[in-house]
């Protein structure tokens, strides 16, 4: 759904769509000129990619995650077997590197800033906590008293069909973080995958009500939505767990509990988990001169607050100790972005805790401030 | 604020001619630019100055708010960009965005005593308020100024601090960390010279500028003598990329130094700035 779509939306009745369903889905999605994006096998992972048909799709895969740990195998014959893979969308919503500007120098310069990105996109196969990621992200760049008008515009251009989950990875804690397996809002379908490559369907918007009544489908019965409602219970009771109530307050009250040393002893500073992280959202500004000297360009790129250079002033960084870093980042996730968002920065997809190199757990790191034992 | 106009994008900065430089000290420069859409800024607030093929930093403005028309900027050459800004002749053309920042809250000193502390390059910034207390001066109470360099030839803006020193109605206070055989004033930190000042610390509003470590010895050498956390305002420091709150380096708990400051008072700050490495 677009950003200002919300008021807009409505809820159908759901109905039932089978794999030609799902086909003429993506079909009727690219002939409205958008590039359909979805899940794709590569490389022993799932990343976002053109799609063009349900044949694209990681059919009959599975994805095993635990700390440090992420691994493809086949099992059943789910289209949307998988979890999630290592990136979340903000890698297409908020990319890793764009140019923001550039200028030819000499006597008269002369800014010029590219075009935004119109580019009409489906993302088909948003994972509930995905979805809770880009509304996060939205907040972050939109709602400000400064918008980022190259998100805004991607956003803007976006249709979005959820998937809801019925696997959970042992990594996931959503429904720790009031996220859950069932997406809630913000999509403008949302499918929840049944036996036998049968979907239960539901608009969200206008845009996904328009778009699903022209499909086939047949309304769902008692049993469908039974099986539905299984399976994102059964989703959910897969999940580890993390402890939110009071904890914004508990982690900013103990910026001196010694397991900022212990985990700091552990950290490689890697900021890998800060590159997967659907919510994460810094980023730092560089210089580049064309080679003959006449011009240059601002280029953006993701940042993360686990280097040195990320708070580095006149003088050195602000935060020169690996304890500080990581504090910083967990603390902001869990902590002061409800000071400066009114949600926390996490949506318990667990990515950070697979794509961590030593396998450290936020689950685990919050409950030992906590005060809890190691035990989960 | 600028006219968004054509720049939609708060990250495409304007261009911005320097019209006149001046030499301060060997490392500090202070230059006057014109910018098309310029309507004036308060205070204690910032541009984002940019050197095209080298980049942009955060530089407050110097000059007074009374002439909108002015852009004064004042800079240490202390990094690549600010080095190559210190560098540009006049006629040299920058990119310029701005004005960004909460201001220093003149208007809360209106009628009160004000203590303006201020540590080495940390003049620079609060210099629009004493021009704003100067121009409107029976609007105040006593006002104090002291300002502490590193030697007496790192004394900024010196020629002025004469002017101020000998008016009747501003008291002006100069310390040095290290004195020269010819320095006949104080020697020692910014914060001894508090005990000598005249204020009456129930109705003083104190703006403290300068070092870190200046800053919060100054604030609790100002709430020692008695002036309310509430009524100290300081002038934060951070990484600062995008001076817009998006890319997060500002970051000090939960404030985006950018946006929420860079001017916080003391009684939001003091623990945020007990937290080492915050």
């Amino acid at each position: 759904m677009s950003a200002s779509g919300q008021d807009r939306a409505k809820s159908t009745r759901p109905v039932v769509l089978d794999r030609a369903g799902l086909e003429g889905l993506i079909a009727a999605l690219a002939a409205e000129g958008r590039e359909v994006i979805g899940p794709v096998r590569r490389d022993g992972a799932i990343v976002h990619e053109p799609i063009s048909g349900v044949d694209d799709l990681p059919r009959g895969w599975v994805d095993e995650q635990s700390g440090g740990q992420y691994r493809l195998r086949r099992e059943g014959e789910a289209l949307f077997g998988i979890t999630h893979g290592p990136q979340g969308w903000k890698r297409i919503l908020h990319p890793p590197k764009e140019t923001l500007w550039s200028v030819e120098t000499g006597a008269a310069p002369k800014i010029t800033a590219p075009p935004p990105d119109d580019t009409r996109r489906a993302f088909l196969g948003v994972r509930p906590c995905d979805l809770a990621a880009i509304a996060i992200q939205d907040k972050v760049f939109l709602d400000g008293p400064f918008r980022d008008p190259r998100y805004g515009s991607r956003r803007e251009n976006l249709f979005l069909v959820a998937v809801n989950c019925t696997r959970s990875a042992a990594t996931c804690f959503c429904t720790s973080m009031g996220t859950r397996p069932e997406a809630g809002a913000g999509y403008d379908i949302v499918l929840t995958e049944l036996e036998g490559e049968t979907f239960l369907a539901s608009s969200g918007s206008v845009a996904g009500q328009d778009i699903l009544a022209a499909l086939p489908t047949r309304p769902a019965d008692d049993m469908h939505l039974a099986s539905a409602e299984a399976g994102i219970e059964r989703a959910a009771d897969q999940q580890r767990h993390l402890d939110i109530d009071g904890l914004p307050d508990l982690l900013k009250s103990n910026p001196d509990h010694p397991r900022w040393d212990e985990v700091a002893s552990r950290c490689l500073n890697c900021a890998n988990c800060t590159m997967v992280c659907p919510t994460c959202f810094c980023t730092t500004l560089d210089e580049v001169s064309t080679l003959d000297g006449t011009g240059a360009a601002r280029e953006q790129r993701w940042a993360s607050c686990f280097t040195t250079e990320f708070s580095h002033v006149h003088g050195g960084a602000v935060r020169p100790g690996a304890r500080a870093r990581y504090r910083q980042w967990m603390t902001h996730k869990l902590a002061t972005w409800v000071d400066q968002f009114d949600t926390l920065g996490c949506t318990g997809c667990g990515r950070c805790i697979s794509w961590c190199p030593v396998g450290i757990d936020i689950t685990q790191e919050a409950a030992m401030i906590r005060g809890e034992g190691g035990e989960r | 604020m600028l006219d968004p106009g054509p720049h939609v994008d708060p990250m495409v900065p304007v261009l911005a001619t320097v019209t006149r430089r001046w030499q301060d000290l060997p490392d500090v420069v202070t230059f006057e630019i014109e910018a098309p859409g310029w309507s004036g800024f308060a205070p204690g607030q910032f541009n984002m100055l940019s050197v095209f093929g080298v980049g942009e930093i955060p530089i407050s403005i110097s000059g007074p708010v009374s002439d909108p028309g002015r852009i004064v900027h004042t800079i240490r050459d202390v990094g690549p960009v600010s080095k190559a800004l210190a560098n540009l002749p006049e006629g040299a053309v920058i990119g310029l965005r701005g004005p960004y920042g909460v201001p220093w809250p003149v208007e809360r000193a209106l009628g009160r005593d004000v203590v303006v502390v201020a540590g080495g390059l940390g003049l620079a910034p609060v210099r629009p308020i004493l021009y704003e207390l100067i121009e409107n001066r029976l609007d105040y109470g006593k006002v104090t100024l002291l300002y502490g360099a590193r030697s007496p030839r790192d004394m900024l803006f010196a020629t002025e601090l004469a002017e101020w020193r000998s008016r009747l109605d501003i008291g002006v206070e100069v310390t040095v960390d290290r004195a020269t055989e010819a320095w006949h004033g104080h020697v020692g930190v910014v914060t001894s010279l508090l005990a000598g000042a005249d204020f009456d610390p129930a109705a003083t509003t104190a703006f403290v500028c300068g070092p870190e470590i200046m800053m919060r010895f100054g604030a609790n050498g100002l709430t020692d003598a008695g002036v309310a956390p509430g009524d100290i305002f300081l002038s934060m420091e951070r990484n600062m990329q995008c001076a817009i709150g998006l890319c997060g380096h500002c970051q000090l708990g939960p404030v985006f130094v950018c946006k929420d400051g860079p001017v916080f008072d003391w009684a939001r700050l003091k623990p945020l700035m007990a937290v080492k490495e915050l």
